[in-house]
């Protein structure tokens, strides 16, 4: 019985071509949108991490090694990922390497406090981050961009939004398409399906090679749109990494994503090929 | 073994009368022509053998099994009781003959060793021996109605129904076919043919029962029919 499966994928060649690439096109088209929204977002994570937090330290702490110490318990705080401390002759430096020198004539490095420039993990949390870096003993001062913060976390959300919205439309249009390919593809067939009901064939043994030949031709399609999608995403990432210079731009690299990226399209592809099939045939079997 | 008792069946479409009270009985061994105009309703208690169609009401018996009760899932169980021959043969083109034949036994999970003895077997029985590797493209219309017998008649049906068989061919070759369900009766096999070849029916003595207008209007044994 599964033989059939075989043998009619084999004498049906253009209607299973046909059924594999519109699997391949509809996985291809969703997983562009999936893997630009992901993009954008790790983009976005990437500008979060330069949104910096700096907690100045008291200026009764006058020597640098007690101000150093208290980095343990700005760490302790939690949703830190790194706490660099500046000490001040350092700050007047930075500060004097961007504006003009002139401006600090007579003036000496204790107007300039201790500082700990602090990156987070998750910039969601700053309000509470923040609130509690301003609890930590000799830490005078915290200076965050909470808008910044906001700004980022709204356009994340909007973005996963859109490529969520997007993708379930996708789904839903794909599977339409396929169930139409796939009906066209059984058409033919409505013969040989009335002929096995016929002989007195069960509904069952009408179906299985129907099953196997959408499970085969939808990991068929998957496993394509996945080769396909890599040597797209390799290609447009790699023009794109060419045309602009410099390091700004970094994307997620396909091999860390490509096991996903396959259960994904194997998975999708299977359940469009098996109930686009069944789904197709149902009329038939009525008989 | 079929028997109708006053069945009715409307036309799903137009609410027409296919079938306004019809009764009669087969016996199993019987050889049956079941004759009639078009439109008389011949179609219509075929259907209904075959469990393609529900009557409305009324009492449908088709091998022990209750037509009006049976459920969907056991309807290919009634169905192998069964073997079909239509006018316009109904052979999957892209199979050669042999295939079309095993293919009837494969779908009801027949082991390859007994279709290996039975095919070759039910081919010569119609007298198709040697054109196993035909396709249906390749065989006269005579050959591809006893290619479509020779399915029919593959998984031992206790009852053989045709459906206008002889409607394709000359009459040299409806005589054939004839003679063939003659002797396919003669191993035991009960024969139900409907056509509306006077001449056909009138050459054989056997039952005849006449339909018309969805009645039964006479039921014999001396051959002989006629449209008034």
């Amino acid at each position: 019985m599964i033989r059939e499966g075989f043998r009619s994928i084999k004498t049906h060649g253009l209607m299973s071509f046909a059924t594999v690439t519109i699997i391949m096109a509809c996985l291809i088209i969703m997983g562009s949108v999936a893997l630009l929204s992901l993009n954008i977002n790790y983009l976005i994570k990437d500008l979060e991490k330069q949104n910096e937090v700096v907690a100045f330290v008291d200026d009764e702490i006058e020597s640098e090694e007690e101000a150093k110490a208290i980095g343990s318990q700005i760490l302790a705080v939690g949703n830190i990922s790194s706490a660099d401390f500046v000490s001040r002759g350092e700050a007047m430096k930075n500060y004097m390497s961007k504006y003009d020198k002139s401006l600090m004539e007579g003036i000496d490095e204790t107007v300039f406090r201790h500082r700990f420039i602090i990156h987070l993990n998750d910039i969601e949390k700053l309000a509470q981050t923040k609130e509690a870096l301003e609890g930590v003993p000799g830490i005078a001062r915290v200076r965050a961009h909470q808008e910044y913060a906001d700004t980022f976390v709204k356009i994340r959300n909007i973005v996963s939004g859109v490529a969520l919205v997007l993708m379930a439309i996708l789904v839903f249009v794909s599977m339409f398409i396929m169930s139409n390919t796939i009906k066209l593809a059984t058409f033919s067939r409505r013969e040989e399906i009335a002929i096995m009901k016929m002989v007195g064939a069960s509904n069952g043994f009408i179906r299985l090679p129907f099953v196997v030949e959408g499970l085969v031709l939808g990991l068929l399609g998957g496993g394509l749109g996945f080769l396909a999608q890599w040597g797209l995403y390799d290609l447009v990432t790699k023009s794109l990494m060419e045309s602009i210079t410099g390091d700004i731009l970094e994307v997620v690299p396909f091999l860390s994503i490509a096991p996903m990226i396959l259960a994904v399209f194997l998975g999708i592809g299977v359940v469009i090929g098996v109930f686009g099939g069944v789904n197709a045939i149902k009329n038939y079997l009525k008989v | 073994m079929v028997r109708f008792e006053k069945v009715k069946l409307t036309y799903d479409n137009s609410g027409a009368k296919a079938l306004d009270g019809v009764d009669l009985k087969v016996d199993d061994g019987e050889f049956v022509f079941l004759v009639g105009p078009s439109g008389s309703g011949k179609t219509s208690l075929m259907k209904l053998i075959t469990g393609e169609v529900r009557a409305d009401a009324g009492r449908v018996i088709v091998n022990g099994f209750d037509m009006m009760k049976i459920r969907r899932h056991k309807l290919p169980k009634m169905r192998r009781t069964l073997g079909v021959v239509f006018q316009d043969y109904r052979l999957i083109e892209n199979m050669n003959v042999y295939d079309n034949v095993a293919f009837a036994m494969r779908v009801v999970g027949a082991s390859a060793k007994d279709i290996r003895r039975r095919v070759p077997y039910v081919l010569e029985l119609v007298g198709l021996e040697g054109r196993e590797k035909r396709l249906p493209h390749e065989l006269s219309g005579g050959e591809q109605q006893r290619v479509a017998i020779a399915r029919a008649l593959v998984n031992s049906p206790r009852m053989l129904v045709a459906d206008e068989p002889t409607g394709n061919l000359d009459p040299v070759r409806s005589l054939e076919l004839m003679l063939l369900f003659e002797k396919i009766n003669e191993m035991g096999t009960t024969v139900l043919v409907v056509t509306h070849e006077k001449e056909l029916v009138n050459a054989f003595a056997k039952r005849v029962i006449k339909i018309e207008e969805g009645h039964v209007t006479s039921d014999g044994n001396d051959g002989y029919f006629s449209y008034e």
